[in-house]
Parts: structure tokens; C-alpha cells; sequence
């Protein structure tokens, strides 16, 4: 099909931007495989085994922008062995040898070392971004490098990543020449800041629009920041505790009444809560508030504080907040589209503060929710049914009730129906996570009715194979699976082996597969890897009917890893 | 637990979700299956490694019966000692310091007295609990009766453990072996170095001085 020249084509392109519109665009014919990837300048790569840097270089010459993951989902919670792998060196390397001009690089659950920073901030002159999320693997001194070496350094976001900090000084080593900066992150860094140098930083960079600061930073410097920077628009505070007394702490009042395009409000680390009326008038206009990390805020100074967010779409907060206080959200921010409640003493044998009174009441109050992820101590049948008949609109429903296993705590049922009901209710979910006791009951009705299903966690969970199974025949659209302790078997890992082609991965762990399943998937698929993750040493004495304690399997264009550690085998 | 809540849903929906009764083989059994379960939801993934020793459950969870429900009407049945269970609740281990951190700005002696080893007189290897973890005596002794598979006996100061042969002792920051009980729980945890299991003749001799 020829009708057009490539630069229109290339030029009609440009209006698909979605990766998914644009992986389909390029399967049409060979001519718009070719214009497409000539062209394409944003690259997702979910799994950063799946595929070689050399693959991805071949192809996509233009690129400016690459994502790329690395550790299964569950290595956030600690299932996966710290020197797994997810690193992002052979692909900087790779990257760095060629003639692509990167931009932007968004990394998540990698592995990334000081030396990966040095060798990015010198080989791309015009990089601009870079995002890590639960990343690991290095310190303040590869910042420093990203900070002195990118001369045009737009962003520098790091979101919940274990990073060794050296020293504050890294901030310093922003030239003075560097002027650009639009969002800076460093929330999750932990040790001191040179605040005189992070003052000057922000005086000189008139674009900026995102400051999100780490605890080391006091109430004092944020009056001085936000002076220079009343534009901005996202602001996580670090420490804010003072005396409300105080000089200082009367002039932050008034210089947050110029502060007019605050939109999301995140941090206090620490904090004073008699300070927190400051902030009420920067509530108003808020749609996206992060209060999770805010320990030393209580019950009702939390209340207090959300009576003041009527525009609020976004809401990250403690269970401390208890569900009188959700009700009060569900009253005030009827434009709530997503909900996140945290525990905030997940090891007490104590009581977490929510129960399923809170979700349903959020439910009442907010028809336009759809993405939750609830922490919590109990939950019922009646409760799950009510939520998924007044929010149908669902993409995100992740439940985690802090007793695994917990019945219906009225009807001492398991969990089935109320999940069932929220399945068949919201047409529209794309992620499930589910907890309390559950039997194969709920995995049918998942099967069922989960037709737009990507992405599911299961742990502890369902009776025999049949559960899985029903989950893999149903979920034509599923992608990632994950289940831990939970009975499904051989027979569920095989029936259908060319399912895990059509999916990104899967993992399971402390489940019934054994070596002898895995083997035989291993030998019927080899475009998939299967690893076995062994931490204690048993892979010489294995034998096919042993259980398997990890598996992790994904699709892949390249063969078993190369940089795989002793512990995990690639059948 | 209140039962009176009004979720602004009628009787209909709240029991039985017909719109779910699919019409599959066994469909009555829903009900069957769940009091059943209530039952078997003990999952102990107990599974032979291949030195023979079977794993640790876990984790546990309540099992009450039916029946207790119903008389003290309190579904809330505590778990007597949950052992911890690896990676649950999910949250990022970035947010999992943070909370341990956040607990312990307030605490100077947040190092003391967590981890200690606990061995066992008879038992081939040691094993490990987070003192910080459990609140009151019942709840450590019934975790460690649980993981080593026996039974304490009943705590008097006069006497000690009665009726069995075990006594549980600690050592503590002077180095001394002193029966476990004796202190306030806070005092214990905070001395606490090491637990040890002591069986037969010996604990009994604990017992009786």
C-alpha cells in the first residue's frame, strides 16, 4: 500500500503515541513497519531481559526516550534475591557506543551503579531526564555526575530508591551555568544537603515546576525556596517543624498565599502538626496529596487538613486516618479518582486503623474512583459488593488485608463472591491484586468476567490447579501474573504452555510446581526462560519431583541471560 | 463488630450474590466449601527439603471454630502468635524502612533486643526471633512452642514452669541465665541477649530452687 510518501506517513504517525497503538501501527506491512520505527522517538521495554540493547539500537534508531524494567514486581517486597540481576549497564554501555542521541531514561526495579551514572552523563550531550523508581546499586556520587556532566538537565526524579549518600555535596555540582531544571526529587535521600547550594539551585532556575525535598531540609529553607519559586506546581516538603510562634514560620504563611499553582503536595518527613494550617490554603486548589510517608500526622490534624481539599483526584495517605476519616474524605473529595491507604504499622499484631466501613463509604462518596490500593484489617462479602456496585469504573482494585488469609469476618466466608462481584461489575479492570481466604471460586468468576485483565497478584489463595487454570483460559488479555503460597501445580503450569508467550511473565513462588514441570515447560518453550530462583543450594541435588521454591518465567527474543547469578538457573 | 452498618444495599445483594450462582456442577457446595474451609485454611506449605527436615509453617492464622463465633460474637478472633511471613504485607521495602525508621526516631534503644537466637536443648540448629515483634509473654512463648514443637507449662514465680519438662531462660546483658517471666516484658526485651529451651533435668532443677 502505497499511496503516500513516508514523510506523511511518518507525519500520521506522530499522532499515535501510545506504545501499544504504535507496536500495533507496525504490524500492519512492512513499508509502516519501517516509517514507524524510522520514526519512533519513545520506547517501553517492560522487561529489560526480554530483549538485547542491540535489538532495540537496531531498530529503533531515533530514540530519545527509553523505559525499561528490570526485577519482577515481587522483588519489592523482598521475594527475590538482592543480586537477581536488572542491570542497566550493558544497556548504557550498548547505548553510549552507538549513535543514538538519548534523551530521557525512566528506570524501574534496576540495578543501577555509580559508574552507569558517570558513563550516562558523558555520553549523551543533549540528556535531559532521568527517572529511577525503586532502583538500587548507587550513591550520591553518581549523582553528582548526572549533576556536573548534563549540561541541559531538565529532570532528576528518584522515587524510593535505596541510594547510599556520601555526602550533600552532589547538589553542588550543578554548574551555575545550569539553568534548566524543571523537577527535581530527591525525597528518598537520607543523609544531609547543602542547603546554601540547593537555595542557589533553585534562584537560577526559573522553570521549575517540580521540588520535592528530602528530611534533611528544614522549614527555614523551604520559606527561602518557595520565595524564589512561587511557580511552582509539585511540592513535597522535607522537615516541616517549627515553632508556630516563630518569625520564620509566620513569614512561610505568607509566602505560600503567593505560591497559586500548587497542585500536588506530598512529604512532611517530619512534622509539626501546629504548623500545618499554613498549608490550608494551598488545599483548595489541590488534586493530588501524598501524605504516606507523613507518620507524625495524626487522625484529626488529618482530617482537619483533607476538609480543605474539595478538587482532590489523587489521595496517598496512613490508615492512621481510620475510617471516620474516610468518610470525611468521601464527603469532601467527590472528585476522587484514586485512593491509596497504607498501613502504618504493618508488623503490629495490633489493629490497622481501616476496615471495609471506610471502602465502602469512599465508594458512596466517590463515583469516580478508579484506582485503589487499600491496606487493611478485615473485609467483607457485603462490603466488596457494595464498592463494586457504586464505582463500576475500576481499572485498579488492589486489596491487601493485613491477615492473609482472613475470612468475612460476619459471615466467616471466604472472600470469592465480593471479589466475584467486582469483577463482574467493573468492565473496565486492568489490575487485581487480592487477599483474604479465597478458594477457586474466586478464580472462575476472574476467568469469567476479567475480559480487560492484565496484570494479577494472588497470594495465599485458591484450592487446587483449577484456580490457575481458570485464570489463564479466561484472562485473554493477561500479561503478569504472580503467586505466591498458593496450591497450583504442574498441571496448571502446563496445560496451556502457549499462554506464556501471549504474556510478559510469570512468577511463582512457594507454590506446588516442581523441577520436573519446570523442565518440561523449559523443553517445550524455548522462547521463554524459565529461572529458577535457589537460595539454598539445592540445585545439584534436585530432583524432578522436588517442589520449586521461585520460578520466574518470561518471554524473551535472546536466550538465557548471561549475567544470571549462581542461585537462579535458567532451565 | 458492628453488624448494623447500612452499606445503602438491600438483603439481596448483601447475601449470596445469586448474580453469581453460574449454574456450575456443585454450586450448593459454595456453602459446604467455605465452613470447610474455615477449617482447612491452615496452610502450612510444609514441604520435605532435601535434608529431610520439614520447613517451618509460614504462617498462621485463627482457626475458630464456628460455633465460638457465634457464642462470644466476636469474629475478631486474635491470632495467638502469628510468625512473620516473608514479604507480606507488600509494601516496598523503600516504605518498609521508612516505617522502622519512622519508629524508632523516638527510641534510643531500638537495637537492643531484636533479633536474639533461641536454641533449644536437642534441636540441631538455632533459630531466630524479633523480640520487638510480640507484645506480652503468652504471645513469645506461644510462638516459640509453636516453632520448636512443645509445651511450657504453667508460669508461677513461685515455682517456675510447672508440668512440663521445658523452662524457657534468656541470658541476659550481665551474662546471667535467668528464667523467662520473672521481669516486666519491656524490661526483658530490652536485656534480653539470647533465649535457650532448657528440657529434662535440668530446667526442673530451675523449677525448684
Amino acid at each position: 500500500m502505497n499511496y503516500f510518501p513516508d514523510e506523511v506517513l511518518e507525519h500520521v504517525f506522530d499522532f499515535v503515541a501510545s506504545h501499544r497503538d504504535r507496536n500495533a501501527v507496525s504490524l500492519v506491512c512492512r513499508l509502516w513497519h519501517r516509517v514507524e520505527r524510522l520514526s519512533r522517538q519513545r520506547v517501553f521495554v517492560g522487561n529489560c531481559y526480554a530483549l538485547s540493547p542491540q535489538i532495540l539500537i537496531a531498530r529503533f534508531p531515533g530514540l530519545k526516550s527509553l523505559t525499561l524494567k528490570g526485577k519482577p514486581h515481587f522483588a519489592d517486597f523482598n521475594l527475590v534475591p538482592h543480586d537477581w540481576g536488572g542491570y542497566v549497564q550493558p544497556w548504557i554501555e550498548a547505548l553510549s557506543n552507538s549513535r543514538i542521541g538519548l534523551e530521557e531514561l525512566r528506570l524501574k526495579r534496576m540495578v543501577v551503579s555509580d559508574e552507569s551514572l558517570e558513563l550516562l552523563s558523558r555520553s549523551f550531550a543533549n540528556f535531559k531526564s532521568l527517572v529511577l523508581v525503586s532502583c538500587e546499586g548507587f550513591t550520591t556520587v553518581g549523582l553528582a555526575a548526572i549533576a556536573a556532566n548534563c549540561r541541559f538537565l531538565r529532570e532528576l526524579d528518584l522515587q524510593e530508591n535505596e541510594i547510599d549518600d556520601h555526602s550533600g555535596h552532589w547538589l553542588s555540582c550543578f554548574p551555575d551555568s545550569c539553568t534548566s531544571l524543571i523537577s527535581l526529587n530527591f525525597a528518598c535521600l537520607k543523609g544531609e544537603i547543602n542547603l546554601a547550594a540547593l537555595e542557589r539551585l533553585v534562584a537560577r532556575s526559573p522553570n521549575l515546576r517540580s521540588l520535592r525535598l528530602n528530611r534533611a531540609v528544614p522549614l527555614e529553607t523551604l520559606q527561602n525556596i518557595l520565595m524564589r519559586a512561587p511557580q511552582l506546581v509539585d511540592l513535597g516538603t522535607g522537615s516541616y517543624v517549627h515553632d508556630p510562634d516563630s518569625e520564620t514560620y509566620n513569614k512561610l504563611k505568607h509566602t505560600i498565599l503567593k505560591c497559586k499553582s500548587i497542585r500536588n503536595l506530598s512529604g512532611f518527613l517530619e512534622v509539626a502538626p501546629r504548623c500545618l494550617p499554613a498549608i490550608y490554603p494551598i488545599c483548595l486548589n489541590l488534586t493530588s496529596l501524598n501524605l504516606s510517608y507523613a507518620a507524625g500526622i495524626h487522625g484529626s490534624e488529618l482530617v482537619k487538613l483533607i476538609r480543605h481539599c474539595a478538587k482532590l483526584q489523587r489521595l496517598w495517605i496512613l490508615d492512621c486516618i481510620g475510617d471516620k476519616g474516610l468518610e470525611v474524605v468521601a464527603s469532601t473529595c467527590k472528585e476522587l479518582q484514586e485512593l491509596r491507604v497504607f498501613p502504618s504499622d504493618p508488623f503490629g499484631v495490633g489493629h490497622a486503623a481501616v476496615t471495609e466501613n471506610g471502602l465502602v463509604a469512599i465508594s458512596v462518596g466517590c463515583p469516580k474512583l478508579h484506582s485503589l490500593l487499600y491496606f487493611c484489617q478485615q473485609m467483607t462479602n457485603a462490603a466488596l459488593i457494595a464498592v463494586a456496585k457504586n464505582c463500576p469504573n475500576f481499572i485498579r482494585f488492589r486489596l491487601c488485608i493485613l491477615d492473609p488469609t482472613k475470612p468475612d469476618p460476619v459471615t466467616m466466608q471466604p472472600l470469592d463472591n465480593g471479589f466475584g462481584a467486582i469483577v463482574q461489575s467493573c468492565k473496565r479492570l486492568r489490575r487485581l491484586s487480592l487477599s483474604g481466604l479465597l478458594t477457586d471460586w474466586v478464580f472462575l468468576y476472574i476467568g469469567m468476567y476479567a475480559e480487560q485483565l492484565e496484570m494479577l497478584s494472588v497470594a495465599f489463595a485458591g484450592d487446587s490447579d483449577k484456580g490457575m487454570l481458570y485464570v489463564l483460559n479466561g484472562c485473554k488479555k493477561l500479561r503478569k501474573l504472580e503467586i505466591r503460597d498458593s496450591p497450583f501445580g504442574n498441571k496448571a503450569l502446563l496445560t496451556d504452555v502457549g499462554k506464556y508467550e501471549t504474556m510478559r511473565s510469570l512468577w511463582m513462588s512457594s507454590c506446588e510446581v516442581t523441577l520436573g514441570g519446570c523442565k518440561t515447560l523449559a523443553k517445550e518453550m524455548p522462547r521463554l526462560n524459565v529461572e529458577i530462583i535457589n537460595e539454598h543450594d539445592q540445585m545439584e541435588i534436585g530432583s524432578d519431583e522436588q517442589r520449586v521454591e521461585k520460578m520466574y518465567l518470561y518471554r524473551t527474543l535472546v536466550g538465557p541471560r548471561k549475567d544470571a547469578p549462581e542461585f537462579v538457573w535458567t532451565l | 463488630m458492628e453488624r448494623s452498618v447500612n452499606y445503602g444495599v438491600t438483603d439481596d445483594l448483601i447475601l449470596e450474590a445469586t448474580e453469581l450462582r453460574l449454574g456450575l456442577p456443585g454450586s450448593d457446595g459454595h456453602e459446604k466449601q467455605s465452613s470447610a474451609t474455615a477449617c482447612h485454611v491452615m496452610r502450612n506449605n510444609k514441604r520435605a527439603s532435601p535434608q529431610g527436615i520439614s520447613e517451618e509453617p509460614r504462617f498462621k492464622i485463627c482457626i475458630s471454630n464456628e460455633s465460638d463465633v457465634a457464642s462470644n460474637g466476636d469474629p475478631d478472633c486474635e491470632p495467638p502468635a502469628k510468625a512473620q511471613v516473608v514479604g507480606w504485607p507488600p509494601i516496598r521495602s523503600y516504605r518498609r524502612n521508612s516505617f522502622q525508621q519512622m519508629k524508632s526516631t523516638d527510641q534510643d534503644d531500638a537495637d537492643a533486643g531484636m533479633y536474639v537466637k533461641v536454641s533449644m536443648d536437642g534441636a540441631p540448629y538455632l533459630r531466630k526471633v524479633d523480640l520487638k515483634f510480640y507484645r506480652s509473654y503468652p504471645d513469645l512463648l506461644n510462638a516459640l512452642e509453636n516453632m520448636f514443637k512443645f509445651a511450657v507449662g504453667e508460669y508461677s514465680e513461685r515455682e517456675g514452669y510447672n508440668g512440663s519438662d521445658f523452662a524457657p531462660t534468656y541470658e541476659d546483658k550481665d551474662g546471667d541465665w535467668m528464667l523467662v517471666g520473672d521481669v516486666p516484658w519491656d524490661m526483658f526485651v530490652s536485656s534480653c541477649k539470647r533465649l535457650r529451651i532448657m528440657r529434662g533435668s535440668e530446667a526442673r532443677g530451675l523449677g525448684c530452687l
